[in-house]
């Protein structure tokens, strides 16, 4: 696996497999009382964002809190990046800390990348522009997995403004590696040209949802309704949305939240067991987990039994 | 004593030099083979076969049978960042930049802080230039007060302050109506209208070419369309209005298409190409690498090559090089908030030379041409390499290999898009209106012994 985690094209389909795996194992330590492992005892983890998000970020955190990292969130508001600090310096000063990681989410494609040229720490990208979302790709095959098991041959139909979304982009591309035949469905004016490329069919309408195994509702922004995507929320949803007549009975919901209640989703599907959506939040902390454990654990020279660095190995 | 006098220059002593045994090239006359030219007074004095020209006295012989002599090329496309941004560009960094890539003219665009929309900005860039250019260095005027688009310019006071021709360069007119006022108006004006064709409504804050590769990395495209719909728009107010307009920086295969049948119906507009456009596609925006982000942005493979079709076949009139420098802290945000934008004057010949003539794509006399016709459409007559014609020659090796980027850049910035590339054809000389340059340092040693 990369130093990094900033695309999901970074990774094999083995190191998918792996960092499920260790997902699962701190599934355990989720189970317990003390929800804590002591393998970052020591090291810091910054948590720099950029954008506002809620599960992300608090997830993210509790991930490395629960790795017994330090941690240190920072926020675009009331920072000094308000103050006008470039992206470069903003990392130059924060790597004077000399963190194991920065994790970074930032509102431009390639942020992530860029950080990882400025900094000795690894990064993990929480999500840039409308680029990719890989944690959360990860946090969604780890869901379906834990429900299904095998995911070779699953089709996953994504639904929504796949123009605008990360998560998509992301996730076009994990469901393709573990062997999932995905195709996204939405008005002609939310699906960009040529995302063919990523390994994905297109379709303008639901008519073929019967065929999927898995459907992966998008969140559709209400200020996508000022660049005249669609002409309004409501022709949006008699079209697009999943609703209990839509959802068949075998198949799986998913969405990567928050949910517009009556827009993407009718309140009935998003509240049916059918639904993994609140699994999906679950499975953020350990996925996150087992992404900065799978990062920061694997440069320890001596092996799988590393948890704290070597103080010896720390300059002085 | 030089032809393009309309331009400025700061004032230098006319050489003399002797260049024997070049092959000299110069598709205009149809010279194509080694030769003699003397240099003196300003003017190509005397031309004639190898060994046959005497030495004067005092003058600088140069050895250049390794070497070929080609008209100097001339830039009608350049950003100088003067006034507002000398951090990035000024008169004579942008002017040495293109006098080192054989450049002996340029035109720069207007679109600095503050705009050159007045005839005492104007005067003042003309007086700087005056002391600092290195070459004779044209101004452009916007077309627009402050470019917002809204109120033509005093084009007559312009042209008569010495606007060489009239530019929004960086943005589109957008209002049919302004752009139709505008031809009108060039009837009274005179001078050429250069274009920068985008429809803001297509391009929508979009910062790459629309198309498979933006689609992956989810950044807004610009469509090819938003190039090709105002071209045509302006093609047919320009034909209505008999007016003589100058598309610039092309980059799709629908805007050639557009620019064939305009032509063919006898519409006066000429267009510019660059190399950009002419050897880089949007594959190149996969690596995020800011130095491949312009606009217009680089596009499909299908357009490059309708862009090198359009330049063979003249509907594309010649190489301009949209040369735009900006500072390194600007090019090192993330793409979407990185200015657009990459210079190009060092390089130019060298990159068209490596990608397009030794492939055997584009013919080295063909490109030669196309490097120096962008003064026709302005009204400035071409340089030319025979007897008693203005001096503007340069002399390039064709086989010397460089690293772009490796020994710096005579340019204050540094955002070049054939940075770190390996290209095959270097400028050794310069001689621009009768006086040098440029002279590459390794070169001039070597012309001392």
């Amino acid at each position: 696996m990369n130093r990094h985690l900033i695309s999901i094209d970074d990774l094999s389909r083995e190191d998918i497999e792996r960092l499920l795996r260790r997902a699962e194992s701190f599934a355990e330590v989720s189970g317990r009382e003390i929800k804590k492992v002591p393998t970052l005892r020591g090291r810091t983890i910054v948590n720099l964002f950029y954008e506002s998000s809620t599960r992300t970020s608090s997830s993210f955190e509790l991930a490395a809190k629960r790795l017994s990292a330090d941690t240190v969130s920072i926020k675009a508001q009331g920072s000094s990046v308000d103050k006008g600090e470039s992206l470069k310096d903003t990392i130059q000063t924060l790597s004077a800390y000399d963190p194991a990681a920065i994790v970074i989410r930032s509102p431009y494609v390639g942020a992530a990348d860029l950080v990882a040229r400025w900094t000795a720490a690894a990064v993990v990208n929480a999500g840039d522009g409308k680029h990719e979302h890989p944690t959360q790709a990860l946090l969604d095959l780890y869901t379906l997995r834990r429900r299904v098991g095998s995911l070779d041959g699953l089709r996953v139909w994504i639904v929504g403004d796949v123009l605008h979304s990360r998560v998509a982009r992301s996730g076009i591309q994990a469901f393709a590696r573990m062997g999932c035949r995905v195709t996204v469905c939405g008005p002609p004016t939310l699906i960009p040209r040529g995302i063919e490329a990523l390994g994905c069919e297109v379709s303008h309408t639901l008519d073929g949802l019967h065929r999927a195994d898995v459907v992966y509702a998008l969140r559709m922004q209400h200020e996508r309704m000022q660049g005249s995507f669609v002409p309004s929320l409501r022709e949006y949803a008699a079209r697009y949305q999943i609703d209990g007549r839509r959802l068949g009975p075998g198949q799986l919901l998913m969405h990567p939240g928050p949910v517009n209640r009556g827009v993407e989703l009718s309140a009935e599907v998003i509240d049916s067991p059918q639904a993994l959506i609140v699994e999906q939040v679950e499975s953020g902390v350990v996925v996150r987990m087992a992404v900065l454990y799978e990062l920061l654990t694997a440069q320890q020279p001596t092996g799988p039994r590393a948890t704290a660095p070597d103080p010896s190995r720390q300059p002085a | 004593m030089n032809d393009l006098g309309r331009l400025d220059r700061a004032p230098v002593p006319d050489a003399t030099v002797l260049v024997r045994g070049a092959h000299i090239v110069d598709p205009r006359t149809g010279i194509d083979g080694p030769g003699d030219l003397l240099v003196r007074d300003g003017e190509i004095a005397e031309l004639g076969a190898p060994g046959s020209i005497p030495a004067p006295a005092g003058a600088e012989v140069v050895d250049a049978e390794r070497l070929h002599a080609f008209p100097a090329f001339v830039d009608p496309h350049v950003h100088l960042r003067t006034p507002g941004r000398e951090d990035e560009e000024d008169v004579e960094t942008g002017t040495r930049a293109a006098a080192a890539g054989g450049y002996c003219a340029i035109l720069a665009m207007p679109n600095t802080d503050p705009v050159v929309d007045s005839a005492a900005i104007l005067r003042s860039l003309r007086d700087r230039a005056r002391a600092e250019a290195r070459i004779p260095t044209g101004f452009t005027a916007s077309i627009t007060v402050g470019m917002q688009g809204e109120r033509l310019t005093e084009m007559a006071e312009l042209a008569d302050a010495g606007a060489v021709a009239f530019t929004d360069d960086g943005l589109p007119v957008r209002s049919a109506g302004i752009m139709r006022q505008a031809l009108r108006y060039q009837q009274l004006a005179g001078r050429l209208l250069a274009l920068h064709e985008e429809d803001p409504t297509l391009s929508a804050g979009g910062a790459m070419h629309e198309g498979a590769v933006s689609a992956v990395l989810g950044i807004a495209g610009i469509p090819s369309v938003s190039e090709s719909t105002l071209v045509a728009r302006d093609c047919e107010l320009a034909g209505y209005e008999g007016g003589r307009i100058h598309v610039q920086h092309v980059s799709a295969r629908r805007t050639v298409e557009v620019l064939e049948r305009a032509k063919a119906a006898g519409v006066e507009v000429t267009a510019e190409a660059s190399p950009h456009h002419l050897l880089l596609t949007d594959e190149a925006v996969r690596s995020l690498d800011t130095h491949f982000k312009m606009n217009p942005p680089l596009r499909s493979e299908d357009d490059r090559q309708a862009v090198i079709d359009g330049l063979r076949s003249g509907v594309l009139d010649c190489i301009a090089t949209d040369h735009a420098p900006h500072s390194r802290e600007e090019k090192e945000e993330p793409f979407e908030l990185a200015p657009m934008g990459v210079t190009g004057l060092e390089t130019a010949f060298a990159a068209v030379h490596t990608d397009l003539v030794l492939p055997g794509v584009l013919g080295l006399d063909l490109v030669v041409e196309r490097l120096t016709a962008g003064c026709e459409p302005f009204g400035l007559p071409a340089p030319t390499i025979q007897k008693g014609a203005p001096a503007n020659v340069c002399l390039v090796d064709l086989e010397s290999q460089w690293m772009v980027g490796d020994s710096g850049y005579e340019s204050r910035s540094a955002n070049c898009a054939f940075g770190g590339r390996r290209l095959t054809g270097r400028v050794r000389m310069t001689i621009a209106a009768g006086a040098v340059a440029f002279r590459e340092r390794s070169f001039a040693i070597e012309a001392v012994r």
